[in-house]
């Protein structure tokens, strides 16, 4: 079965197809693509349903379950469930699917856990604070050629290359 | 025909998703060990492929407004708040090399069946949740200084958009040497092979 394993697409070729996707989404929406907003609306969502009072009462994400409404009834969460067919049709179709925990290669499977949900925790709290992710100000911002896009970005690679160098025993 | 259209429904939600998600699986985005290699210099497609992306999608909205197909002012451009975009961005870079993804990637990830994606997804709703929290506190921070609304590159270097576009793709071209030149050292980007319990991985490409 590995010989059936297609190879990934050139960087180019695929910077290419990401580029007019992202191009043919601003000019069906108005806006880019994105996924934190996804994690923002399921967190307050959540929220509302182990602690309403308190959610409602929270001045984040207060607003996103006031109004009666799902917070989960979004443009966001269609897209997301639309990356995630997208993504396990060309992984099916490619035979890169593996269903395995991934991750820190040089750590356990606890060890990879907890870097798992660590990451998570700052990537979360980060997207929040720069009101967009990798996708909603990285590239969505970048191709308006926003300031706000480059300046996220800047703030990505550096940090990024430092912290990996820090953990570089667990993930190398 | 006055673009954008402004469709919010499900059906253009759906569709920007699926051509989403494919592109990054078939890009390799599915995988941690690619994403985080980016940091180490041994595996630049992250690079690549997003300074691409940006490239393309520019010169298209460029080009559209140009054609008088679309205002000037017809797409949601961010507002940059320096520190918190700053800060945001490291953090997030921060999570990618510690915990493998970033948001858009991590549902990338547990489509292909890494279920280390859904402990990151665990993290950002704690993160979320811990940000919303203390968000009274750091809301100075948050707002602090603020650029002018919507600025692009080109009102912050009094330049029109096409000199700006011009000098995006000389550091793209540079950028690709670059990062080939790097990953030549390192023995090359990493395929779908390595990464998908392939061939066995090179020496060098473990170093990496």
């Amino acid at each position: 079965m590995h010989a059936t394993i297609r190879p990934y697409w050139p960087p180019l070729i695929a910077g290419i197809a990401l580029g007019l996707a992202l191009l043919m989404t601003f000019l069906l929406t108005g806006h880019g693509l994105g996924a934190s907003g996804f994690f923002t609306r399921l967190t307050a969502w959540f929220g509302g349903e182990l602690a309403r009072p308190t959610t409602e009462a929270n001045a984040y994400l207060g607003p996103f379950i006031k109004a009666a409404v799902n917070p989960l009834a979004n443009w966001i969460s269609w897209e997301i469930v639309g990356v995630m067919l997208g993504a396990l049709l060309a992984a099916l179709t490619s035979g890169r699917f593996r269903l395995k925990l991934d991750g820190a290669t040089n750590l356990s499977g606890p060890g990879r856990i907890a870097f798992a949900i660590g990451g998570g925790i700052l990537t979360g709290f980060g997207a929040r604070l720069a009101r967009g992710c990798t996708s909603g100000i990285g590239l969505s911002g970048g191709a308006p050629l926003a300031v706000a896009a480059f300046v996220f970005l800047i703030g990505f690679f550096i940090a990024g290359i430092v912290i990996s160098y820090f953990v570089r025993r667990a993930w190398a | 025909m006055t673009l954008p259209l402004y469709d919010d429904g499900v059906a253009s939600g759906l569709l920007a998703g699926v051509l989403f998600g494919y592109v990054l699986e078939s890009a390799g985005f599915a995988s941690p060990l690619k994403l985080t290699a980016q940091f180490r210099f041994s595996d630049w497609s992250v690079f690549k492929v997003m300074f691409t992306a940006i490239i393309v999608a520019a010169i298209g909205l460029y080009a559209t407004i140009a054609a008088g197909l679309m205002p000037a002012n017809g797409v949601f451009i961010p507002t940059n708040y320096f520190w918190a975009m700053l800060t945001g961005g490291a953090l997030v870079g921060a999570g990618m090399a510690v915990g493998g993804y970033c948001p858009g990637t991590s549902a990338v990830g547990l489509a292909s069946g890494r279920l280390d994606s859904l402990f990151f997804m665990l993290g950002m709703v704690l993160g979320t949740g811990l940000f919303a929290g203390v968000f009274d506190s750091i809301k100075d921070f948050y707002l602090a200084a603020p650029g002018p609304e919507a600025q692009t590159l080109s009102d912050l270097f009094g330049v029109p958009t096409w000199a700006v576009l011009a000098v995006l793709m000389v550091v793209a071209i540079a950028g690709f040497a670059l990062g080939t030149w790097f990953e030549r050292r390192h023995g090359g980007a990493l395929t779908a092979e390595q990464l998908n319990g392939g061939g066995p991985r090179t020496r060098t490409q473990r170093r990496a």
